[in-house]
């Protein structure tokens, strides 16, 4: 079973130095343990670009596409038996990187 | 074969073995909506064949076999192209195969942590723990909360869809998880019995009464099964003792009656005798009690007392000590500074209770406490107004009918 775990951030800035360090002990417990599958952060909403090509012609445009105060700022995704075992390691993760997390399953089967 | 009457016997079994068919369905199958739904076919099979056929030696039995064929057919029906292993799987484990009974009984306690689960909103924990725990029918449900039945039963197809989707696990927690997990749950069953207990004032249908004896029902249950944790004792000693009281909580003219108002004689003995051998069993622990078994002691004090005036103050102030320790909300310093009303005056409450005005400003109780303390303390203008501002917020005709009762003992005669 996987889930994306997303990282929710109301701040402009970048994980600070500390934070990164809490972040790679915890995707190395993550990979101890089976769990990790991928990460990655992401740089600030505003050098989001949209394609919408679902008309006659591709539309480009510049910034996110909802703006929000808050906003997704790098996930993960996890391997993991069930929801409690990824409640728990979001736990230990929203320690690590100080910040909110969103746990959401990859539809199975 | 037994000599009830089926239809009884079918009202009984309904009681007895729901939880129990659901649960062992459940963990058969995987799958909560299959159970539900089986289990509704067991039954509703029961009310038809029971009357002609005569009742199973054993009912619980019958209906977990016939709700394991339903469920069988059922997959049968929807599985027919694929997923053969998994039938032949189902198939080699013949319902009634010698399950010892604790593993039954653990699977009831999986079923109500999976309903209760932390990951689901508070509604839809209520309404899964009603309908696949207690059995309720989802009008049933609607009705009891005010909620159109369509709504509800929306709110329990998404609620079974995330357990599914998101895989909540069909477990009981590990032991390092089980007390969050277990508040989790009495969080859940104390709100249907307050549901069912503040709103049954004189326009209220029996419906919602139920609810307070389904609260009583299933945490009875759910003490069989987690018999040594103590807030799980604690909450259902509480809910005992409260609604011990409740036979002389309404007047003859449907009022709703204060705790010094109320006929005494009219209080339940058996429930509060439960209640206070509950309490007691907690005490003789010698652990520190939880918030709920505080709250079931501070309710052993008052129904202990055969007079308001007899009632042991400072052994309620005692315990409010200890709960506001562990529970810092506004409304147990409320309570504190009411019981320190009795022991050190009205003005050191009045105090106490001012300092509460921040939060508490939008909360009837709150109101009406500070005009109960001003019209104690003689100060009748303040009173009257703060009544006033307790009657905006009164909830119900009853609430609003006690304030105004008591509005008036403070104005001077003829006024």
């Amino acid at each position: 079973m996987q889930y994306l775990v997303s990282v929710i951030d109301d701040t402009a800035g970048l994980a600070t130095d500390e934070e990164m360090a809490a972040i790679d002990a915890f995707n190395d417990t993550l990979r101890a343990g089976g769990h990790w599958v991928f990460a990655g952060g992401l740089a600030a909403p505003t050098s989001a670009t949209v394609i919408d090509n679902r008309g006659e012609q591709a539309i480009v445009s510049d910034g996110p596409f909802v703006e929000s105060k808050e906003h997704l700022a790098g996930l993960w995704i996890w391997e993991a038996s069930d929801l409690d075992v990824a409640l728990k390691l979001a736990e230990e993760g929203s320690k690590a990187c100080n910040r909110r997390l969103e746990v959401r399953p990859f539809l199975s089967e | 074969m037994t000599t009830t009457d089926p239809r009884e016997a079918v009202t009984r079994a309904h009681r007895e073995e729901w939880a129990r068919v659901v649960a062992s369905l459940s963990r058969r199958f995987g799958d909560l909506d299959i159970a539900e739904d089986a289990a509704a076919e067991a039954f509703a099979t029961a009310v038809e064949r029971w009357p002609t056929d005569g009742v199973p030696a054993n009912p619980g039995a019958w209906l977990t076999t016939t709700a394991g064929n339903r469920a069988i057919d059922r997959i049968r029906r929807e599985r027919k192209r694929e997923h053969k292993h998994w039938e032949a799987q189902v198939l080699s484990d013949p319902p009634g195969s010698g399950a010892p009974a604790g593993a039954i009984d653990d699977d009831r306690l999986r079923l109500i942590f999976t309903c209760c689960h932390p990951a689901l909103s508070m509604e839809a924990r209520v309404a899964l723990t009603l309908r696949l725990v207690g059995g309720l029918t989802m009008a049933e449900i609607a009705r009891a909360f005010l909620v159109r039945e369509d709504a509800m039963t929306r709110r329990l197809t998404r609620a079974k869809t995330k357990i599914k989707q998101a895989r909540i696990p069909y477990r009981v927690p590990d032991a390092e998880d089980l007390p969050a997990r277990v508040t989790s749950v009495l969080a859940v069953l104390f709100l249907v019995f307050n549901e069912g207990y503040l709103a049954s004032g004189p326009d209220t249908g029996p419906i919602r009464l139920d609810l307070t004896a389904e609260a009583i029902r299933l945490t009875r249950l759910t003490r069989g099964l987690l018999p040594t944790d103590g807030e799980v004792a604690g909450l259902l000693a509480l809910m005992l003792l409260t609604e011990a009281r409740r036979p002389a909580r309404i007047s003859a003219a449907g009022d709703l009656l204060m705790l010094d108002e109320q006929d005494r004689t009219a209080w339940d003995v058996a429930l509060i005798a439960e209640g206070h051998a509950l309490v007691r069993e907690r005490l003789v622990t010698g652990l520190a009690p939880g918030r709920y078994q505080l709250l079931a002691a501070i309710n052993a004090v008052h129904t202990s007392a055969r007079t308001m005036g007899e009632t042991d103050w400072s052994q309620i102030v005692a315990l409010y000590d200890q709960l506001v320790r562990i529970d810092t909300s506004p409304v147990v310093a409320l309570n504190r500074a009411i019981a320190i009303a009795e022991v050190a005056g009205p003005d050191v409450a009045l105090a106490l209770v001012d300092r509460l005005e921040n939060p508490l400003v939008g909360y009837q109780p709150y109101q009406a406490t500070r005009a109960d303390l001003l019209r104690r303390l003689g100060r009748g203008r303040e009173a009257d107004t703060a009544y006033g501002l307790a009657l905006d917020l009164a909830a119900s005709p009853a609430e609003a009918a006690a304030l105004t009762r008591r509005r008036r003992l403070g104005r001077p005669p003829g006024a």
